[in-house]
């Protein structure tokens, strides 16, 4: 007899890989079904006739939608992500450094705003709707109505500027210690950490407040017990699920801040090579990184819907 | 003489409303409230809601839920003023001193940690028990509740255990500690009525047991009569009545307090035969998707003009009875035949006649009522829709019905929220008698409402009843409503009709097993009423 | 009606940035790209946010600038709107495998971030206003379609519509006189919050090349422009911040002021 809680687990990852595969689908019907001939994108204006034949058959772009987009799975799935159109560039090696590069931003920036936008969850919901919950809404309001690329060249233009203390170009390269790296990305993680933390803290005040406000909570503090054990022993073990819950899905618009930032302060990362190559509509690298980035969200949804799974105690422990 | 446990003097809550679009403003739920509580003894609050009374069971340990606070009086426990007892000083007392037993025990645990650990955890904390010991008195704890398996229950979560039980274990943790007193804040009211009197038998039987003193708060006279002893009747926020069990009971002095005890003594004759409006005619019913039957076989009759009630308990299955003639859900197998003619299973398949002759009024009249409606679009929109009236004929027939159902002049324009609970009721049932009904079905229409206005609904439907001459399908759990206005009466248990027939029939002996324990759970506003039931119960337990 | 200061401040910019959005050309004092002074300079009375990086007159920019940010965001609002709420409240009254469908659809294109699904699609199709215009109301219909049909839902349960069912009403009057009404402040409210959305995304697409094309201009766009002024101190780049800030935080007062007026109708008695 399988272990209720096993079964969810396994169900919701397969559920993900299924939507991964539905994504892979609707990003090729995105970039190869829609109008736009690929071939004299490349070719440009002066293209005679037969070198457009020619390249369209190179392409494989004679061949009906569906095999051509099972050679592209099939080739995906073995680590093959075709060439870039504009340079004939391997898009897998150019992606794995430049794909490296990002998490690592995204990392950093998730490890300073995982911890305050919990911490200022707390403050907000202890100070309930006193001066500190107040003035904390009233930040993140700010944060969250400026697009990323302006808190950049704000932060540039404060931070690198004016008071010259951090880099305005996040340039980083092999060979670099990892202070210097942390050095060089200060503002872009900066800015990340901006973005992130208006949507996350007001999901984690929404989902503390939720708990603080339960009948149990109450139970605990009418038997006498000090604020203290209240929250560490019957506020916290109910709010990891949801907290982290909101994390998760909050990690997911990291996903899309980096992509921004990257291009704000021209680092080397996968948003960047990806914007670069859109403007050029060199489309397997626009497949490419789409899909990728595709993974990295769904996978971050699967990861909150799991934990989610795991915490309930019901479904731990059923009847 | 010895000093007394609880002294509340002058006692003065308030709170502020923060209506939106307006400033806030302050209220006062509670004023000039005083008891006095000796140790070992049950002190019964009743009122209806809104009365006060959790508010004043909480402030005996000076705490006011969701910015409620305690502004004036003085509240004594144990010869020290706690009131002005600061944080540390609350803390030494709460779970200690004073425990509390809250309505609903599956929102008051904590869904992630196991039974044993919450209910010895206050014994823990203030340092009244080693461990082992502080189990070991939890277990006996669960043993004179009657709960199963005393020695395991503990390491089971609080989704693992029915509503009766937890309730029970709840009673327990508030008993763990040997605390001095006990607030029990309506620890029965969201049960069953048969699990209702086993929960009440094994808290009155653990109070005499531990000579503990406890606040007993209820809207349910009968139920207090048999726990408590001396009854304060608030209402309103202030004191109405106060005095010892059997004066309140035998003879209030109070008006008010007179209506409470003499509440459902309605006197309703049954009629005599008369052909039948509906037939309801071997329905077997399932919900799509599910391989089991919600409802089996069941086959029952309304003559015209009169009231069938339909009793059971929560998955009886009456309620689907209702949807399965309302066309909601449609019977598998089975007739039902309406005012002479048969009535297709679907709600789509019916005509226009059928559907204006076939009403329904609901439980919970806030949302039967689309709140951006004014009430004379509510009550008008059958007229238009049934009998094409418009503009001032409408607005006059309206008005009639307003009448009719003993609300005046100057409703027609107002909106469901101004309205108090019971004017919201009748203004449902105005607008099931505007389509002219033959039928109406009554889906626990006063189940949601006080005693007093409860009463009220039923006298009205009663004397609409006599003037319409329209039949009711009455749905209720309680059985007091059921003797007060039902002609005939079907019993559920499952799905099925275990007991059908005129009322004096249904309610004379023999009876079966269910209805036996059904009608012997329901509390009397007797004295011992209670140690009866016990008594009775434990000589059957025995005998078989 | 008492309306609270900070819906009034934000009825009051709201307006204000609506107003010129709308007589864009009768406001500012030169043309869109028209050259009229130097290379950066700063703030002056002939030029009350001083010149950007070609010479042009940087408020009348801004004001040309609001206009097509403005419109294009309301635009894609009323697109994703008008379509997510009508897809969202079928499914919620049909229910069934219609619901099924559209709910499976909604997830699926949910899964890929709006930002990169935006990108691929404008790799390959022209980036007119139309098409920009259309692709980010799909996108983000799926948003409203989720929400809507949630508050359908929550009405759809409710007893008032049960008994209007029971009454023999259609289909029709039960959603447009039993659930819309009841449904229209949270959706209002959202539908705030959706337009600032897109003014951020369509700011963001411009500043990343791939929105408004030049000669059009729009907020991110004229940040694109003057992005190189930001290394030697000239704060050009960042005006358009203050003017999607403002507009942003303006909205929102006033969609949380329309959230919390209507949340209760007459509350209490004597309303």
């Amino acid at each position: 007899m399988v272990h209720p809680v096993i079964k969810l687990v396994a169900q919701r990852i397969a559920l993900g890989l299924l939507l991964l595969l539905a994504a892979s689908v609707l990003i090729f019907v995105g970039t190869q079904i829609l109008p736009g001939d690929v071939a004299q994108s490349i070719l440009g204006q002066s293209a005679t006739p037969t070198s457009l034949a020619n390249l369209r058959a190179e392409l494989g772009l004679n061949e009906p939608p569906v095999t051509r987009y099972f050679n592209w799975l099939g080739a995906v799935l073995q680590g093959d992500l075709g060439k870039a159109l504009t340079n004939g560039q391997d898009i897998a090696e150019a992606m794995g450094k430049r794909l490296g590069n990002t998490l690592f931003l995204a990392f950093c920036a998730a490890v300073i705003a995982v911890p305050l936008a919990i911490g200022l969850g707390l403050i907000a919901v202890r100070y309930l709707n006193r001066w500190p919950d107040k003035l904390i809404s009233m930040v993140t309001l700010a944060t969250i109505s400026v697009p990323e690329f302006l808190l950049g060249y704000i932060a540039i233009f404060l931070l690198s500027v004016q008071f010259r203390v951090f880099p305005s170009l996040a340039t980083v390269y092999d060979g670099m210690s990892l202070g210097e790296q942390l050095y060089a990305i200060a503002l872009p993680v900066l800015v990340l950490v901006l973005t992130v933390l208006g949507h996350m803290m007001r999901m984690t005040r929404a989902a503390i407040l939720n708990v603080m406000q339960s009948a149990y909570i109450e139970t605990a503090e009418l038997k006498g017990l000090r604020p203290f054990t209240v929250i560490a022993r019957h506020a916290f073990p109910n709010a990891i699920a949801p907290v982290v819950n909101v994390v998760m899905l909050n990690l997911a618009y990291l996903v899309v801040g980096v992509v921004v930032v990257e291009v704000v302060f021209v680092y080397p990362g996968m948003g960047q090579y990806l914007v670069d190559h859109v403007s050029k509509r060199d489309v397997p690298v626009v497949q490419a990184c789409g899909l990728v980035f595709a993974a990295v969200y769904i996978g971050l949804n699967i990861v909150a819907d799991v934990v989610s799974i795991l915490a309930n105690p019901r479904l731990r422990h059923p009847k | 003489m010895a000093e007394s446990l609880l002294k509340i003097t002058g006692l003065k809550i308030e709170a502020t409303a923060y209506p939106p679009g307006e400033p806030p403003r302050d209220i006062t739920l509670v004023e000039g409230v005083s008891l006095t509580l000796e140790k070992g003894k049950v002190l019964g609050l009743i009122g209806e809601s809104g009365a006060g009374k959790s508010t004043i069971g909480l402030s005996s340990m000076a705490y006011g839920r969701g910015g409620v606070r305690i502004s004036g009086g003085s509240v004594v426990l144990n010869g020290r003023d706690i009131l002005n007892a600061g944080p540390g000083g609350l803390r030494a007392i709460r779970g200690r001193e004073v425990t509390y037993v809250a309505q609903s025990a599956a929102a008051a645990f904590n869904p992630a940690r196991q039974l044993m650990e919450q209910v010895i955890e206050t014994s823990l904390f203030h340092g009244l028990m080693t461990r082992p010991e502080a189990e070991a008195r939890a277990v006996l704890l669960f043993r004179k509740l009657g709960l199963p398996d005393p020695e395991t229950i503990g390491t089971r979560y609080p989704h693992q255990v029915s509503g009766g039980q937890l309730q029970r274990v709840m009673t327990a943790m508030a008993l763990c500690p040997k605390p001095d007193l006990v607030v029990f804040d309506e620890p029965t009211t969201a049960l069953d009525v048969t699990t209702q009197i086993e929960v009440l038998a094994a808290i009155k039987e653990a109070i005499v047991d531990t000579g503990v003193a406890a606040l007993y708060i209820t809207h349910d006279l009968a139920v207090v009569a048999q726990v408590a002893d001396h009854i304060m009747v608030l209402r309103g926020g202030k004191m109405v009545e106060y005095g010892t069990t059997r004066q309140i009971i035998k003879a209030p002095a109070q008006p008010y307090t007179q209506a409470l005890v003499s509440v459902r003594s309605i006197d309703h004759e049954e009629k005599r035969d008369a052909p039948a409006v509906l037939s309801v005619s071997h329905i077997t019913a399932r919900y799509r998707g599910t391989n089991f039957d919600v409802l089996k076989n069941v086959t029952v009759d309304l003559p015209a003009g009169q009231t069938l009630a339909v009793v059971g308990e929560s998955g009886s299955g009456k309620s689907t009875l209702a949807r399965v003639i309302t066309g909601l859900l449609p019977a598998s197998k089975g007739q039902i035949t309406f005012a002479g003619r048969a009535l297709l299973p679907a709600l789509a398949q019916r005509t226009k006649d059928d559907l204006r002759e076939l009403q329904m009024i609901y439980q919970m009249a806030d949302v039967a009522m689309n709140p951006r409606q004014t009430v004379g679009t509510i009550i008008g929109r059958p007229l238009e829709f049934y009998f094409g009236l418009r503009g001032d004929a409408k607005r006059k027939r309206v008005q009639d019905l307003l009448d009719q159902i003993e609300m005046g002049k100057g409703y027609i324009d107002r909106y469901p929220a101004e309205l108090s609970g019971g004017q919201k009721q009748r203004v449902c049932i105005a607008r099931s008698l505007a389509a002219k009904p033959k039928l109406i079905i009554c889906d626990e229409v006063t189940s949601a409402l006080d005693p007093l206005v409860a009463d009220g609904i039923l006298k009205l439907l009663l004397a609409l009843q006599a003037q319409e001459r329209v039949a009711y399908l009455f749905i209720t759990h309680d059985l007091a409503t059921v003797r007060a206005i039902a002609d005939r009466i079907a019993v559920m248990y499952q799905g099925e009709v275990v007991r059908y027939g005129t009322k004096s029939d249904v309610l004379a002996p023999p009876f079966d097993d269910y209805t036996d324990l059904l009608l012997s759970s329901v509390p009397e506003m007797e004295l011992g009423w209670l140690e009866q039931v016990i008594a009775s119960r434990k000589m059957e337990a025995a005998g078989h | 009606m008492r309306i609270p200061i900070s819906a009034l401040i934000g009825l009051a910019f709201t307006g204000a940035y609506f107003f010129a959005a709308i007589f864009a050309s009768l406001i500012a004092p030169y043309g869109m790209a028209e050259i009229v002074g130097d290379v950066w300079e700063p703030a002056s009375s002939e030029f009350l946010l001083g010149t950007d990086g070609i010479g042009r007159d940087l408020l009348s920019r801004m004001i040309f600038g609001g206009q097509t940010t403005i419109f294009v965001a309301t635009s894609a609002t009323l697109l994703s709107f008008g379509l997510g709420s009508i897809l969202g409240f079928t499914a919620a009254v049909k229910g069934g495998w219609v619901d099924q469908i559209l709910s499976r659809g909604v997830d699926l294109m949910m899964s890929i971030p709006s930002l990169i699904s935006a990108l691929v699609v404008l790799s390959v199709m022209p980036v007119t206003l139309p098409v920009l215009i259309l692709v980010m109301g799909l996108l983000d219909a799926t948003r409203v379609f989720r929400l809507s049909r949630a508050v359908a839902v929550d009405i759809t349960v409710m007893d008032y519509v049960e008994a209007a069912r029971l009454r023999g009403e259609k289909q029709m009057w039960i959603i447009f006189r039993e659930i819309l009404p009841n449904a229209l402040s949270p959706l209002v409210a959202e539908m705030g919050l959706r337009f600032i959305f897109m003014v951020l995304f369509i700011s963001t697409l411009s500043f990343l090349g791939l929105g408004v094309q030049p000669p059009l201009a729009d907020w991110g766009g004229i940040v694109k422009e003057n992005r190189e002024g930001i290394v030697y101190g000239i704060p050009a780049a960042l005006i358009p911040a203050v003017a999607i800030a403002t507009l942003a935080i303006s909205v929102n007062l006033v969609a949380d002021w329309v959230l919390t007026r209507t949340s209760s109708l007459k509350g209490g008695r004597g309303g």
